[in-house]
């Protein structure tokens, strides 16, 4: 079975593991769930997965996807209890089924934070409106110059007791924004501590990604 | 993860490695529990994780009812600074509780150098150093693994060691231990008790005296603890647990596999090889339990390698059986097989074609020396003609990369010997310009040398180990004599390192200070090249009063009584000095098959007839 996309969470301690961590580590959940992925050919044969945004470490998510293809036919819809019952803590699967597109069509991420130890809700809703927010990368030619105010739908600040509550809708593949990029931009008025979370997945035209 | 931690996780590199969480961890009820084990291995995650000891002594604590038993491992530096300076306790992966917590701290140690980085653990997890500043029953540190063969150095901070191996004597420790707990003991009366369980070390009732000197004269045992400690062995290691269900990391280590222990001793009897004589007799698993255990393993962890480990795999009587048998599994699954040192015979080789189809991986020999003549003094059985062979059958079979391992400073080695160590290396070059399969891939032999450390319960323990000046001129003699091989890269180790670790290796009590000077003066994880700073040592050890040499380059005389002589590791004294007079004779001391020595491991199993 090729072309097949299972939707899982990763949350808790499982937002340390990295991302080449992440593709063994599920590449042993299937192992062990006795789910076979196809290998690649060849002198180092591969299981073919890949996972279509990977996070940063720290962050969490409640909608991460990861494609792969089966040696063998399987009810998918049973698939997400069977590797459940083989994960490490933090990571559930929520969902198998055949892709119905492809990965680079994930466009757009609505996320959750919380930030603490800097400024207002005020301050960082004011500073993420600004029609223009330039931010200097390095490319493969020298230093270059971005815009990321295109790619922030939405970035609302709001205190609470507990510290600033963050939600965003950000571009998440070309260009791409993350919530560790905002903060940085911030410099000095960020936060000490910040820690966010994907909630959902989006198309160019803000239709739900699957 | 609190947020505090969590920010600190977020600046440290390699955060996975300090969470827990991963497949197969045990978790109980706090509530259920009474003795909370914190095992602490004195080396990083992916060091620790990949310790087949610490996998098989978490199933067989954790199989206790009442007992849990979690990780620790020492953090990386970045970590180690910021705990310090945010003064968060090191905790254990599973409960994230601090050490401190623990009514038991077991700690395994199969490396001198790791003696630094449990002393820093203990200080990171609030627990006092020495025994004698913990006086009630709360945090008992414990000690075992194959330094206990001379743990004399450390014998201040420990309560308690085991000799030999874990599986019996942990459980009936912690047994004792549930029972003092409840029942209210006091920790002296504790020590005590356990001072009768064989195999059980406990330093505190032992008094060494000194001669002027500097030797030791004498070691009393007090309060009915036995004169000598017998190290306690698995008779039945077919039967032996093994767990066949380890926690599966979910960041990557060093040895990332299923490793499948066939025996435990070695038959051979290398002079210069600790190992080789603290782990006798030798005890098999059938092929038929490898298997079952192999294929469970491999099913509870979704690990895609499995290596078959021991001291000498190729002395293992059923491996051709064995090796078939993981193959008809593994290939169809896509699972690897490894084979770890395998001798230079015409049986290893057979067998490494029949594993290795696929990928051709390096081979690596371990002649030890370079002469015949020095080969026989140290009684590595493998002779030239041996090697040649094996390397022109891997030559001929595909593969382009070797990689010999040898010593230098080996008793009564001369530039002979070491300049024979270029000559075997040219040799293996010419077979492969003879015999290549495929000479355009071009060839890379690799020879590396180390110092030889004389180590304790070992025919060479009375040796002296040459100086560092010395090692580097033999360094630089073989340097010049491979400088116009160009198919030959020389890779030395640095006697620094070896200099403290022969002195560790064969030291006494009093070094304890030397060892406690060193850590305050920031030495860590000191088994990394990035931490060790030799320069410490040498100040450490006038500071307390104490001469290096005196432990690591002196010759000891027959007579003396070493630090480690109350230490019974079943191979006699006799059977030590006979071996080390055959050294010096430059005779051949067949391995236990071919001819029983009577070294005395025998006594320790039941019939005392060992099946080798």
């Amino acid at each position: 079975m090729d072309k097949l996309r299972l939707k899982f969470s990763k949350t808790g301690r499982a937002v340390y593991i990295s991302h080449l961590d992440l593709m063994r580590t599920m590449q042993r959940v299937f192992s062990r769930a006795g789910v076979p992925l196809k290998y690649s050919e060849g002198f180092n044969p591969h299981a073919k997965i890949s996972i279509i945004l990977p996070l940063t470490v720290g962050t969490a998510s409640l909608c991460e996807y990861m494609d792969f293809a089966l040696a063998e036919d399987r009810d998918l819809a049973a698939l997400p209890e069977t590797l459940n019952a083989y994960m490490p803590e933090g990571i559930r699967a929520l969902e198998a089924y055949e892709a119905p597109g492809k990965g680079a069509e994930l466009r757009w991420l609505r996320l959750e934070g919380v930030l603490k130890g800097g400024r207002d809700g005020a301050f960082y809703t004011d500073f993420f409106a600004q029609s223009s927010i330039l931010v200097e990368h390095r490319a493969k030619r020298g230093l270059r110059t971005d815009d990321i105010a295109p790619s922030v739908k939405l970035a609302k600040f709001t205190d609470t007791p507990d510290g600033v509550a963050a939600e965003l809708v950000l571009h998440a593949q070309e260009p791409t924004v993350s919530p560790e990029l905002m903060m940085a931009v911030l410099g000095d008025d960020g936060p000490t501590y910040y820690k966010f979370t994907r909630l959902e997945a989006f198309k160019e035209d803000m239709t739900p990604f699957r | 993860m609190n947020e505090k931690i969590d920010a600190l996780l977020r600046q440290v590199q390699r955060p996975a490695r300090y969470v827990g969480g991963e497949y197969n961890q045990i978790v109980k009820d706090k509530d259920q529990v009474d003795v909370r084990v914190a095992f602490c291995f004195p080396d990083t995650y992916e060091i620790g994780m990949s310790n087949l000891g610490l996998k098989i002594l978490y199933g067989i604590m954790n199989d206790m009812p009442g007992v849990w038993c979690e990780r620790v491992f020492a953090p990386w530096g970045d970590m180690a600074d910021k705990l310090r300076q945010e003064h968060i306790p090191l905790w254990a992966l599973e409960s994230g509780d601090p050490l401190g917590d623990f009514d038991v701290i077991a700690v395994s140690i199969g490396y001198e150098m790791a003696y630094t980085t449990v002393l820093d653990m203990l200080d990171l997890g609030g627990v006092p150093l020495r025994a004698a500043d913990r006086p009630g029953l709360k945090h008992l540190v414990m000690a075992g693994g194959g330094c206990m063969c001379n743990i004399e150095p450390m014998a201040d901070f420990f309560d308690l060691c085991f000799l030999g191996e874990g599986e019996d004597v942990d459980r009936e420790v912690l047994e004792l231990y549930r029972t003092a707990k409840m029942e209210g003991w006091d920790k002296p009366r504790f020590l005590r008790s356990a001072s009768s369980i064989e195999g059980v070390y406990v330093p505190s009732l032992y008094d060494v005296a000194y001669n002027a000197d500097g030797t030791v004269a004498s070691v009393a045992a007090k309060d009915g603890a036995p004169e000598k400690v017998r190290k306690r062995i698995v008779e039945d290691f077919d039967g032996c647990y093994y767990p066949t269900a380890p926690v599966v990391p979910s960041t990557e280590i060093v040895h990332d596999r299923v490793s499948l222990e066939v025996f435990r001793g070695c038959i051979r009897g290398c002079r210069f090889c600790q190992a080789g004589h603290t782990n006798r007799p030798v005890r098999s698993r059938s092929a038929e339990t490898l298997l079952r255990l192999g294929k469970e393993t491999l099913e509870n962890t979704g690990y895609q390698e499995l290596n078959l480990s021991s001291l000498s795999t190729s002395d293992y009587r059923e491996l051709g059986e064995l090796c078939d048998g993981l193959l008809d599994y593994c290939r169809p699954r896509g699972v690897s097989l490894s084979l770890p040192s395998l001798r230079a015979d015409n049986f290893s080789m057979d067998i490494m074609q029949r594993v290795q189809q696929v990928r051709k991986s390096g081979l690596t020999f371990a002649p030890e020396a370079g002469t015949q003549r020095l080969r026989d003094v140290i009684n590595k059985n493998v002779t030239e003609e041996d090697l040649l062979n094996s390397c022109r059958i891997a030559f001929e079979g595909g593969w382009n990369n070797v990689k010999l391992y040898f010593m230098l400073g080996l008793p009564t080695e001369t530039d002979e010997d070491v300049l024979g160590i270029a000559e075997l290396a040219k040799k293996v070059f010419w077979t492969w310009k003879q015999h290549a399969a495929n000479k355009s891939r071009g060839v890379r032999i690799t020879v590396s040398t180390s110092e030889f450390i004389p180590k304790p319960h070992t025919p060479f323990q009375w040796e002296e180990q040459v100086s560092r000046e010395e090692y580097l001129r033999r360094v630089g003699l073989l340097t010049d004599a491979l400088s116009k091989a160009k198919s030959i890269t020389y890779n030395w180790h640095d006697a620094e390192m070896s200099l403290v670790e022969a002195a560790l290796a064969r030291g006494d009590r009093r070094m304890g200070a030397v060892i406690e000077t060193v850590w305050r003066n920031g030495g860590r994880l000191e088994s990394w090249s990035e931490y060790f700073d030799l320069d410490r040592w040498l100040e450490a050890f006038p500071a307390c009063g104490l001469d290096i040499d005196f432990y690591a380059t002196r010759e000891r005389p027959i007579g003396e009584l070493l630090p480690w002589e109350h230490m019974d590791c079943a191979v006699s004294r006799r059977h030590l000095e006979r071996e080390r007079r055959r050294a010096y004779e430059g005779v051949l001391t067949p391995d236990c098959r071919a001819g029983c020595s009577g070294c005395g491991a025998a006594s320790l199993l039941k019939e005392g007839v060992c099946r080798g």
